[in-house]
């Protein structure tokens, strides 16, 4: 434990409009603190530098799934044990569901959530593809309102993104997928269980006729932040899953990843690796291999 | 010197009393078991939660309690390895018993975590197959048994209750 | 009263205060006044000079004590076998994170923020990190050559065999440092006054080893140090050495402040100061016949050492010994050496050099095969070694060995030959995006301490009989988790014909208990637990020379009889010192002789599959066949095995430790990757048992034995699988990628 415990501050304010006055108070002066699952681990080993937190743990305001016919909306405070639970989340979430299986073990599973994962903003996260798959928006909230955002923009580099210091992340609102409609996520950690990713792919696709319809592929583990491979899309986008139009995306992916070596992985590996779960997601939504 | 926050009272039920302490909000649960409340039996094995040798039970959800700051789980309930068995140990849970009799401990350090992430594991499926049992404990590391024993002792468990 | 005790799963004794959280570990424990103990380390350069320690003025230092190398009274090295690690460097530092001086506090966190507050500035001195450059000399780091030690064994004449060889195979072999990883940290708490001596309690496999290195640094007489192990979360080599360090520490801090001390490592620090298994490389040259016999064996083998000697001289013994493994061969040369680098010193580690040569030789011996144009178990057929025959060092084996019959039981059990067709059928599939395979390792493991070690180190054992007829055994030897407490009192029961409930385990605790040796090895079970099972012999001896037991006797007849033997004399007891057999013969200026007592054989079958997208290989079955002489407790026997077998599993696959600067980059439990119970296949365990006279009721030594197969069966089903020949573990998917692009037309074997 390498942190000096009386340095910190961690205020539990009775509910979110409390919350939110606290952090407008001098915005940046306090920061949100869910389940801890990552600033606990900064904490103990003495990297957290920020000292003054606001725990939202308890805020019932933030927590709750609602479903609309276009929409299924998170509370920031879902945890990755809730998504798994949920049948809606099941039923037409699959890689967020499978992305939450495979997060941590269970113990981390009931802390961890969707709003932290998202706001902690880390490159080898495991929902966020999933995300971006799913043409998620998140709702920014603070004392002077809230504001919808493109899950896709919210990061703007690494552990950068568009939230205010005063706003915290409310809400997750997904889109609800097509049926028939292909779904994939494969996570490459070196372990199968308490793994952190080394590279991970999620992808949405619906296919119209031969050809591909709406598709979103995310990777993560690939680049400062986890990245939404547009170019990969653009190249299978209207086009029939013929040998060329899957080389070209692979050729694509390869372009657009920026892989680096680390203590985990390879940069080698990481675009390899890319470039054969594209092909394995193109072989299942072409209905010749499924994982 | 930085500022130096102040310690705060937090009430909340631990095995089943009520108890009330003073520490500082971001103290780690852990800590506070160990330290204030003198229960030593929740190990701490990494500090980072990967090990899962601090799980406790909060409000009956298994989690690292060295995740935990400790002014989260005031009014909650918390149950730790001392509070698994009946009153001053007289009669082991099925778990723990099962743990003794077939090899499911050897050091011990990550026995008490593992025993609730078992325990747990009961409670939601009476009757879980080898795949869940393993889901179940992977985030319990052991490095003495190469969980065999370990399975073993909770299908064991099972059984029995 | 049961009839036989040994053979019989008894609960582990330690069981129940180990599932309800009542066993107590050093960190639980605090005593009045108690201080909190930190160490602050070299991080500036892997080796060099200290220039100056700055002291950041934010902290009061006045609050802290703190002691330097100045501080130390006696001689400031830790005593082993050589004595060159200091306690505190003093002048020259030759590792990243090597102590340099202590503090102590009452606040934990005020203590480290005062640790990270000093600043160790260095004068860089060129480093050495590896093998082959310790070897040319790059820099001299370590006495005039860098070699801490080297060995020759010698048998018959390899060199007159090569040019009348039909066929010569070679390889070169590698293995990474590994962390023992036990989920306890090292931990202790210490007293000290010049009054009382030093007093330690902590976690530990070898309490006399801390006893005799604290009589050197407070230059004390034996009597004034009192080491106490307490209940200890794994070792498995980690807490063999180490353990004198910290404790010295902690105590250095004890004198000075007059307060107990407890240091505790937190994860980060226990994995990038303490030690590992020694990374290695080992060279083969091999010539067999046509038909596959074995001609010649020439053998390389060299261990990273680390900076400083510690164990490495007996960790090169013991794996210099194994390197030539079961096999009859005329001709045999094997040359070794540990040498010096600059990190952290390698150390102790489950097998203790063992594992590292003998992946090298059950890769090898695959390799040969294929050359032969034999399979590997057939070829291994050819070259067993048999009673009668000898070893690397000419040792006569003189008990009845079955290799062959412990291969056909193991391939029989893993369904070994219709998995190799059919996964080579499979494999060849077009489109088959998950391979398999199936390879194993055939080899034996030596009990006790090597050569001589037996004999010097002399164990005593002692049982003492309370009034009420309890008995208790009297050693040093460590319950770490392998069961000792628990087949002690089995030993000690059968011999008395009492109950196990009736014996206990005295803490081991220098101020009362005789040296029974360290608890390493392989040793606790056969050497100490026959000396157990003699001082038991010893107490019934006494009662019925005192004429207050017959031949036969229940229970209560000799609870009674203790009761009036306590009486009459005031206690009960008996101890039992080693004594080396006639037999057993060592000569350790040729390297010559009786290594061991006993070995342990095995023959240890893996399944993997292999993904050709993301290049992991897993493990999915696993079968290990073993003869360890009797064995005494069926669940804790399996629970050695299984636990073996997946930290094999993790040495194979998974475990890589980052280096940087001879520092561990990734020192934790997220980072350096061990195998969770996701990852661990079925491991099926299967005992032959073949008595042991040396040995209580017959039992031979099982602790390390699985460490040494997994790995290169593991590689061996790897190769089988993907056709890559892969010589180093860990192999992780990365290196799996790159084998592949390297060798793009690998193709299954057989396929």
């Amino acid at each position: 434990m390498r942190a000096n415990v009386p340095d910190y501050e961690l205020r539990v304010p009775r509910d979110l409009g409390e919350a939110l006055a606290l952090l407008a108070e001098r915005p940046g002066e306090w920061r949100p603190f869910a389940g801890g699952t990552d600033l606990m681990v900064l904490f103990e080993a003495g990297r957290l530098a920020h000292r003054k937190f606001v725990s939202i743990w308890r805020l019932a305001e933030l927590r709750g799934v609602e479903e609309t016919d276009a929409h299924v909306t998170l509370g920031a405070l879902t945890t990755y044990a809730d998504v798994r639970a949920s049948a809606t989340m099941q039923r037409e979430f699959p890689i967020l569901c499978r992305a939450a299986a495979e997060t941590g073990g269970l113990a981390i599973q009931n802390r961890g959530t969707l709003g932290g994962n998202i706001a902690n903003a880390s490159p080898a996260a495991d929902s966020p593809p999933g995300l971006i798959a799913y043409g998620a928006q998140v709702e920014l909230l603070s004392a002077s309102g809230a504001r919808w955002v493109e899950y896709e923009n919210f990061h703007t580099g690494y552990k950068q993104t568009v939230m205010r210091a005063d706003e915290l992340v409310a809400r997750v609102r997904l889109p609800r997928p097509a049926p028939g409609a292909t779904h994939y996520w494969h996570k490459v950690g070196t372990r199968r269980a308490q793994a952190i990713s080394k590279v991970c792919l999620a992808a949405y696709a619906e296919l119209e006729g031969a050809r591909v319809g709406e598709v979103r592929i995310a990777l993560g583990s690939v680049a400062p932040v986890v990245l939404r491979c547009r170019r990969t899309e653009d190249a299978l986008r209207g086009r029939e899953l013929d040998a060329a139009t899957i080389e070209e995306a692979a050729r694509m992916l390869s372009e657009e990843v920026a892989p680096i070596d680390d203590i985990r992985s390879t940069a080698r590996y990481r675009r390899k690796v890319s470039e054969n779960l594209l092909r394995e997601f193109l072989a299942q939504l072409s209905g010749q291999g499924l994982r | 010197m930085s500022d130096i926050q102040n310690k705060v009272t937090l009430g909340f039920e631990l095995n089943g009393r009520d108890v009330s302490v003073d520490a500082y909000p971001m103290a780690r649960l852990l800590d506070v078991l160990r330290g204030e409340l003198r229960l030593t039996g929740t190990k701490e094995g990494c500090g980072e939660g990967e090990c899962g040798a601090c799980s406790v039970v909060i409000d009956g959800a298994l989690v690292n309690s060295c995740l935990v700051p400790v002014a989260q789980v005031e009014g909650a309930r918390v149950k730790t390895i001392e509070g698994v068995a009946g009153r001053d140990d007289e009669r082991l849970h099925a778990v723990q018993e099962a743990f003794v009799t077939h090899g499911g401990a050897q050091c011990g350090i990550c026995t008490p975590g593992m025993v609730l992430a078992a325990v747990q594991l009961l409670e939601r499926d009476p009757d879980p197959d080898e795949a869940a049992i393993r889901e179940a404990l992977a985030g319990n590391l052991c490095r003495c048994t190469g969980y065999t024993k370990i399975f073993e002792s909770v299908v064991r468990a099972c059984r029995k209750s | 009263m049961p009839e036989q005790l040994l053979g019989r799963a008894v609960p582990r004794k330690e069981g129940r205060a180990k599932v309800t959280g009542r066993a107590r570990y050093v960190d639980d424990i605090t005593l009045p006044g108690m201080l909190y103990g930190a160490t602050v380390r070299n991080t500036s350069a892997p080796r060099g000079r200290i220039r100056e320690i700055h002291f950041d003025p934010s902290i009061p230092w006045d609050e802290f004590v703190i002691v330097t190398a100045k501080d130390i009274p006696g001689a400031n090295y830790v005593a082993l076998i050589q004595l060159d690690q200091p306690y505190l460097v003093d002048g020259v530092t030759n590792h990243l994170e090597e102590p340099v001086l202590l503090i102590a506090h009452e606040d934990k966190h005020l203590l480290e923020e005062a640790r990270r507050a000093v600043r160790v500035e260095v004068e860089p001195l060129p480093p050495v990190f590896t093998i082959e450059d310790a070897l040319a000399k790059k820099e001299i780091v370590w006495g005039e050559d860098n070699v801490f030690k080297s060995y020759l064994v010698d048998k018959g004449n390899v060199d007159d065999v090569w040019s009348r060889a039909d066929i010569v195979v070679e390889g070169e072999y590698r293995t990474g440092a590994q962390e023992q990883l036990y989920i306890e940290t090292n931990g202790v708490i210490a007293t000290a006054s010049q009054a009382d001596g030093v007093t330690v309690w902590g976690s530990m496999q070898c309490p006399y080893y801390v006893h005799k290195s604290l009589i050197k640094l407070f230059n004390l007489p034996e009597d004034r140090v009192r080491v106490v192990q307490t209940e200890t979360g794994g070792g498995f080599g980690g807490k063999e050495e180490y353990p004198s360090m910290i404790a010295g520490h902690a105590a250095l801090l004890a004198l000075k402040s007059g307060r107990p001390v407890k240091i505790i490592y937190d994860r980060a620090e226990d994995m990038t100061a303490t030690t590992k298994r020694h990374p290695s490389r080992t060279r083969h040259r091999t010539a067999v016949t046509r038909e596959g016999k074995l001609l010649a064996m020439e053998i390389e083998f060299v261990v990273d050492g680390g900076a400083y000697a510690t164990l490495s001289s007996v960790v090169l013994s013991r794996g210099t010994i194994h390197a030539a493994g079961p096999y009859s061969c005329p001709n045999v040369r094997i040359r070794s050496s540990a040498v010096a680098t600059n990190a952290p010193p390698h150390g102790a580690f489950r097998g203790f050099g063992a594992p590292q040569s003998i992946f090298a030789l059950e890769r090898h011996m695959d390799k040969v095969a294929r050359a032969v144009g034999l399979t590997p178990e057939e070829f291994r057929r050819r070259n067993f070694i048999h009673e009668g025959e000898t070893t690397a060092t000419e040792q006569v084996i003189r008990e009845p060995v079955d290799m062959e019959g412990l291969l056909t039981r193991a391939l029989a059990l893993s369904d070994y030959q219709a998995k190799r067709e059919r996964f080579e059928r499979e494999n060849a599939r077009a489109g088959q995006t998950v391979k398999r395979g199936v390879g194993f390792a055939t080899f034996m493991h030596g009990a006790g301490f090597t050569g001589s070690g037996e004999k010097f180190l002399e164990s005593v054992v002692g049982c003492e009989a309370t009034r009420d007829g309890r008995v208790e055994v009297l050693a040093a030897s460590t319950e770490i988790g392998q069961g000792t407490n628990t087949i002690f009192a089995q030993i000690a029961a059968e011999a008395l014909g009492i109950g196990e409930d009736d014996v206990e385990v005295r803490q081991p605790d220098t101020a009362e208990v005789p040296n029974s040796g360290p608890t390493v090895a392989s040793r606790t079970a056969m050497i100490v637990g026959k000396l157990v099972e003699s001082a038991a012999l010893g107490l019934k001896q006494t009662l019925a020379g005192a004429g207050l037991i017959g031949e036969k006797y229940t229970p209560e007849e000799f609870r009674r009889a203790c009761g009036r033997y306590v009486e009459q004399h005031g206690a009960l007891k008996s101890f039992s010192r080693y004594k080396q057999p006639e037999d057993i013969n060592w000569d350790d200026e040729r390297y010559r002789g009786d290594a061991y007592g006993a070995y342990a054989w095995a023959v240890y079958v893996a399944e993997v599959s292999y993904d050709t997208l993301t290049y992991e290989a897993r493990v999915e079955d696993f079968v290990a066949v073993q003869e360890v002489g009797r064995v005494i407790n069926p669940v804790l026997a399996a629970g050695q095995i299984e636990g073996g077998v997946a930290q094999g599993i993790g040495f194979a696959l998974y475990e890589r430790v980052a280096w940087a600067d001879g520092r561990m980059a990734n020192g934790q439990m997220t980072n350096y990757i061990i195998p969770t119970s996701m990852d661990v296949p079925p491991i099926r365990v299967y005992f032959e048992e073949n008595p042991y006279a040396r040995g209580p009721g017959g039992a031979k030594g099982i602790g390390e034995l699985p460490m040494d197969g997994p790995a290169p069966a593991i590689l061996n089903a790897v190769e089988h699988a993907t056709g890559l020949s892969l010589n180093h573990v860990p192999v992780m998917p990365e290196d799996l990628l790159e084998a592949s692009e390297l060798e793009p037309d690998a193709e299954t074997i057989g396929a």
